[in-house]
């Protein structure tokens, strides 16, 4: 039984209310129904992925089935194979180095293109984009062969190079964006409050959009932290982050699913519970400036 | 002592120019209002004063110096923005120290200020708050003491009462008044409503596709508009206009047939005309009369009742007119209507819109708000 506004409403009325309201209920348990859907299509491969690892290698290849015995066989073979925690430090090193780095040359492009446009800031951002869009196979060997050169291979340095080279297009335009929105007259009054142009970014654009800021580092952070081609490119043990690490069970004497499943739930664990403390800032800077 | 000097100011974005040359003199505690329509370049100019724009050539020179090439905040300016452009995520205090914090100022001298600042506006218990919790006329007051803290030798307005309700704008109108007289300011203010500039204003310049069509006193402008384009836009309801022919014209007025027939003689200066010549006759709705025997007849269009007076739209020969009449006449609309000017109120313009000079000058048209306030403080 629905409850109806007003008392004064003829059965008519509220016949009509009850048929909208139960409308409007279905249309509510439909979108629900939807967004569980695919909430379960995109986790259930991190599920799956998760209970393998939980089994034994026996169980992992037999026919699917959520029945069987726990065990941490798996986790403790794969550490004693491979030391977790170095792979999992050169991760947070490089994934937060670069991000940083990037973020460090991204704020004043941003800045000057969306404050200072020239006739040519659009097409420089599309052409930045753009490069995005070339296989990375495409730069491999030169990149491979300067790194050789300059002994970069297999060193943090280098990777958090690649990376932040690798995000500085999208958390250039991703910055453009958010510091697009934010009204030039503030800037201006800052300026004739006697701001320099440091000042100006320091005091006024930073904090005014520093959700924007924080939900692009976090944007280049996972991006880092899940990139495999370069590091399985350009590292071998040294600066071998956890992408490398997953990689190391997956060859030499044929796939061992249990295995690679115990190394891959360790290896996307930090940035899922990083993803999940973060989720609100994330989805508050992706929609900043939608609604005003 | 704060004057500003605008010499030859050339403004160009790209191949199209902005401002053409406008030179302009602003006197010490001034208040110069730019107003115009809007793409007319008067935002651009102040901006251009204010250093937010470069000036690509032309002098503007403040207090003797020429400031070209310095940036904003070194000419000693203070600029009130539309928008307000309040910090979001400071305080109202914040806000308004800002610019002394950037000049290093020490934490207790700038409570001072800003506290001094407060009192003026009478902002004293919103300084803790930020400026999403203040209302639309408090935002506009903590922008003002934003400027005020930073004791500029100009104060620079740009539309800043354009996004308030009319009540709030009065009031606001009102306050700057009192605001440029207590603290004797030099005061330059950009608005496209020409009654903000008609109030407030002791010089006002008129522009126009980016160039100075007048300035004078806002009675100066009202009485004596050097064109057609500065008659039409000061004023409210707009100066009709009309066409009319030119019977005689001399050194002591110019006597022109009015469209329906009747003759009159405008007390301006003919020599240049010549008989037969066509001119435009401009005359303010408020002086025009209802007068059973007028040369104008009409018929009533659209009648607008504002209880103490009265608009007609009267349709004659296809030109509408306006009269503003006693608000207690009784016609209706589809009535005709007889009316009738005197000759002293009319403004003649040539068929390039330039004015015919009046014979003689309107004894308010050299009136300040100075000469206003003595007036009222001898009755006081």
């Amino acid at each position: 039984m629905t409850t109806t506004l007003s008392t004064k409403n003829t059965p008519m009325d509220a016949a009509r209310g009850d048929a909208a309201a139960r409308a409007r209920r279905l249309r509510g348990f439909g979108m629900a129904v939807l967004g569980w859907t695919v909430a379960l299509v995109i986790f259930f491969p991190i599920f799956w992925m998760i209970l393998t690892g939980f089994k034994t290698e026996a169980e992992a290849i037999a026919e699917p089935s959520l029945i069987f015995t726990p065990t941490l066989d798996s986790y403790v073979e794969v550490q004693e194979r491979a030391n977790y925690l170095k792979f999992a430090w050169n991760s947070v090193v490089v994934a937060f180095g670069s991000t940083l780095l990037a973020l460090l040359i991204a704020i004043p492009s941003a800045y000057s293109m969306a404050f200072l446009p020239t006739r040519r800031t659009k097409g420089t951002l599309l052409w930045m984009l753009s490069t995005k869009m070339l296989p990375p196979v495409g730069v491999l060997v030169p990149i491979y062969l300067l790194f050789r050169d300059l002994g970069l291979l297999d060193t943090l340095t280098g990777l958090t190079i690649v990376y932040t080279l690798m995000n500085l297009p999208i958390v250039v335009w991703m910055l453009y964006t958010f510091f697009k929105d934010l009204p030039r007259d503030i800037l201006e009054a800052g300026r004739m409050d006697g701001a320099s142009t440091l000042q100006e970014i320091g005091y006024l654009l930073l904090p005014l959009t520093l959700p924007g800021i924080a939900s692009t580092g976090l944007l280049s952070v996972i991006l880092s932290w899940n990139e495999s081609f370069w590091s399985l490119n350009l590292t071998t043990s040294q600066a071998a982050p956890l992408t490398a690490y997953i990689a190391s069970f997956s060859s030499p004497e044929g796939l061992f699913w249990a295995k690679l499943s115990a190394a891959s739930t360790m290896a996307i664990a930090p940035i899922l519970v990083f993803g999940w403390l973060t989720q609100k800032q994330m989805v508050r800077g992706l929609t900043f400036g939608a609604v005003k | 002592m704060a004057t500003l000097q605008l010499n030859s100011v050339v403004k160009r974005f790209d191949d199209t120019q902005v401002i053409k040359g406008v030179d302009l003199e602003v006197k010490d505690q001034e208040f110069v209002v730019f107003v115009g329509p809007s793409g007319c370049g008067k935002s651009t100019l102040l901006r251009m004063i204010a250093g937010l724009e470069s000036t690509t050539s032309g002098d503007i020179v403040i207090e003797g110096q020429r400031v070209n090439d310095l940036g904003p905040a070194e000419r000693g300016l203070a600029m009130v923005f539309q928008s307000y452009a309040l910090y979001p995520h400071m305080t109202v205090e914040d806000n308004m120290g800002f610019s002394l914090r950037l000049a290093g100022v020490a934490k207790e001298q700038r409570r001072q200020k800003v506290l001094e600042a407060a009192r003026i506006l009478q902002l004293e218990p919103l300084l803790d708050r930020k400026p999403k919790a203040l209302s639309g006329g408090q935002r506009q007051r903590v922008a003002i003491g934003r400027a005020i803290v930073r004791n500029p030798s100009i104060f620079l307005f740009d539309e800043p009462l354009s996004n308030l309700d009319a009540a709030l704008r009065v009031q606001m109108r009102i306050e700057l008044a009192r605001l440029h007289e207590e603290l004797k300011a030099t005061m330059i203010y950009v608005t496209h409503d020409q009654i903000e500039a008609m109030t407030m204003a002791d010089k006002i310049v008129v522009l126009q596709g980016g160039e100075v069509e007048q300035v004078g006193s806002p009675m100066a402008l009202y009485h004596h508009p050097r064109n057609r384009f500065v008659a039409g836009f000061i004023g409210s309801p707009k100066m009709n206009f009309l066409p009319v022919s030119v019977v005689s014209a001399g050194g002591e007025g110019v006597d022109v047939r009015l469209p329906g027939g009747g003759t009159t003689r405008v007390p301006v200066d003919g020599r240049d005309c010549d008989a037969g010549e066509s001119l435009t006759l401009g005359v303010r709705p408020e002086h025009l009369t209802l007068d059973e025997a007028g040369p104008l007849r009409a018929r009533i269009q659209v009648i607008e009742r504002l209880g103490g007076q009265t608009s007609l739209y009267v349709d004659m020969d296809d030109d509408l007119l306006t009269l503003m009449v006693d608000g207690d006449v009784t016609h209706r609309v589809g009535d005709e209507v007889r009316f009738n000017f005197e000759p002293r109120r009319g403004h003649l313009f040539t068929g390039d819109d330039l004015a015919l000079e009046s014979l003689e000058r309107h004894p308010l048209a050299s009136l300040t708000r100075q000469d206003n306030r003595a007036a009222s403080d001898t009755e006081a």
